[in-house]
């Protein structure tokens, strides 16, 4: 059985980009449906770091040597590669953090030391918890309020009610995933900041996953913060990206102190670098910022929007797969979604479901995916998530679904 | 794949947990109880409510659980009902004692005459190949000895 359309584009050939793939677990096939929570790494990402460390290492931005030249041209081009990936306006606007957690710290820091006690943050209900709780340590220290935009019973963001919370003018800043990790739901980001703007506010978008899966333009969403991660768009880890306008970075104070973000320092006061580098302290993950520049431009060389049609074809597969096990309910159904599906099934546990896939070979993810308030909004305690990458295929879908059918005849 | 193939490749599902996973024998609460607890697992959200009642020497003589949990966690809720019918306090922690050590080590690694004693709780002896999913069986003994203590407590 096929399900992909024509439209469909077959990047199985990727396969072979990926070692780890051909690894066997318990003798099966390693069936990898766990891209969500990491992707797995192409040869390119593990060489680039590897001849990084082999052959023109040293640290940045201080030597005078020609090591340290070189080694600071490959990190500073990386710059230049994440301003395109996003379309933003300057390399300037890209600051390298450790995660898409530092980067919503950093702003929770950073950005909001300009809040009011006044003034509100809003976040929705299907947030990761890297997107709530640095908003809740915000609130307890500097008294703001946080707001939460409820989700609907498909999943998708309920904008009227967000208009409403809005309406008092006190928000500063919305923070709002652009693509959910339980649900897949693809929030409408221009839409969002279209709202925000009219009300005063701001917009951050958490695109952990949305960046892994569809081209973002940052200019065109009207976005004023943007975040995502290495490790999920077949980066290392330790590498996390804040994309902010720039004239919002002039205006934010320093997050963390240290070498490389200082003009100049003596005991009485210290400057500020310029932008970006008054976020980055300290000596930065030189290698992993190489490793997602490799990363980078392995995806553009596939197309984001090669890579977003060849998930939607999976996506729509794995629904209609999943959608026919019997007692299988998948939870969500935004219209506009990526490849991350989460789902139970009547009678059978989510771990047991995951110890059983995995006896057979398949990761998938069990528990509340760092998402409890959205479990709680849909009145489960945990799921099963089936996510895609680049590297998966109709056929590990179809397995995924088989071995389904007999858990469930077998637990139930 | 045969349902047969699978539960060989899932040792942790004997037909004994699936059974009273799915039909456990000692479901409910006991009332009047003189000893409750819940048990809670932050990572995934199970629970488990343990209700009991004593007779003067402290024997439990009714032992009743209300899980919301995996297979491994509801039958090994059961299984502990059952094993721990007319324990004392004293005796369950011994039984627990055992019930980890099987989980830790293996069945193997254990002597005949504590495998005698484990009876019915040998059905876990597999688990000990699956780290993570260990504390699902000892989340109903956690709050079997916090109810125990409730009720000395009262």
């Amino acid at each position: 059985m096929n399900a992909l359309s024509s439209t469909t584009p077959d990047l199985s050939h990727l396969r072979a980009d990926f070692p780890i793939l051909s690894e066997t677990i318990r003798g099966k096939p390693f069936v990898f449906l766990d891209s969500a929570a990491s992707a797995q790494k192409p040869a390119v990402v593990i060489d680039a770091m590897t001849h990084t460390m082999r052959h023109q290492y040293a640290n940045v931005h201080r030597g005078l040597h020609w090591m340290s030249e070189r080694t600071s041209d490959a990190y500073e081009g990386v710059r230049d590669k994440v301003a395109a990936l996003l379309n933003a306006a300057s390399r300037e606007e890209i600051v390298f953090t450790g995660s898409s957690t530092g980067a919503i710290n950093l702003v929770a820091y950073s950005y909001g030391a300009l809040l009011r006690p006044d003034q509100a943050v809003l976040i929705s209900e299907m947030e990761h918890h890297a997107n709530i709780v640095p908003w809740q340590m915000l609130r307890d220290r500097r008294g703001i309020e946080l707001r939460v935009a409820p989700v609907d019973e498909r999943g998708e963001l309920d904008l009227g009610a967000m208009e409403a919370l809005l309406a008092d003018g006190r928000v500063g800043l919305v923070s709002i995933t652009h693509m959910s990790n339980v649900l897949g739901t693809v929030t409408p980001a221009a839409r969002i900041a279209e709202l925000a703007h009219a009300a005063g506010a701001l917009l951050l978008l958490d695109g952990s996953q949305a960046a892994v899966h569809r081209p973002v333009d940052v200019k065109a969403i009207g976005a004023d913060f943007y975040v995502f991660t290495g490790h999920k768009l077949y980066g290392p880890t330790g590498i996390g990206v804040l994309w902010a306008r720039h004239a919002l970075l002039e205006a934010m104070p320093p997050f963390m102190g240290g070498g490389d973000m200082i003009g100049s320092v003596s005991f009485e006061r210290s400057t500020w670098a310029e932008v970006p580098h008054k976020f980055e302290a300290g000596t930065p993950p030189i290698v992993e910022v190489i490793g997602l520049g490799a990363a980078i431009d392995y995806v553009q060389a596939i197309g984001m929007g090669t890579i977003q049609a060849h998930e939607a074809g999976l996506t729509e597969h794995a629904l209609a797969r999943l959608g026919a096990v019997e007692g299988l309910r998948v939870i969500g159904e935004a219209r506009t979604r990526g490849g991350v599906i989460s789902f139970t099934v009547d009678g059978a546990h989510a771990h047991d479901i995951a110890t059983l896939l995995d006896r057979n070979g398949i990761a998938v993810r069990a528990g509340t995916h760092c998402a409890e308030p959205l479990m709680r909004r849909f009145g489960i305690t945990s799921t099963a998530r089936a996510s895609f990458g680049i590297y998966t295929t109709t056929q590990e879908i179809d397995v995924l679904a088989d071995t389904l059918d007999r858990i469930r005849s077998f637990l139930v | 794949m045969s349902e047969a193939a699978l539960q060989a490749d899932a040792s942790i599902y004997q037909q004994l947990v699936v059974e009273r996973a799915r039909r456990p024998l000692h479901a409910g609460t006991v009332e009047p109880a003189d000893g409750a607890a819940d048990g809670t697992n932050p990572l995934c959200g199970d629970t488990v409510h343990v209700t009991l009642r004593r007779d003067p020497g402290g024997r439990a003589v009714a032992v009743r659980h209300r899980t919301r949990g995996c297979a491994i966690c509801a039958a090994a809720a059961d299984l502990m009902a059952e094993t721990v019918q007319g324990a004392t306090r004293n005796e369950a922690e011994a039984v627990f004692g055992r019930f980890q050590r099987l989980l830790q080590d293996g069945e193997t690694a254990l002597d005949a005459e504590t495998r005698r004693q484990l009876g019915l709780l040998n059905a876990f002896g597999e688990l000990h190949g699956y780290r993570s999913r260990r504390k699902c069986a000892i989340l109903p003994w956690s709050a079997l000895l916090a109810a125990f203590k409730s009720g000395e407590d009262a």
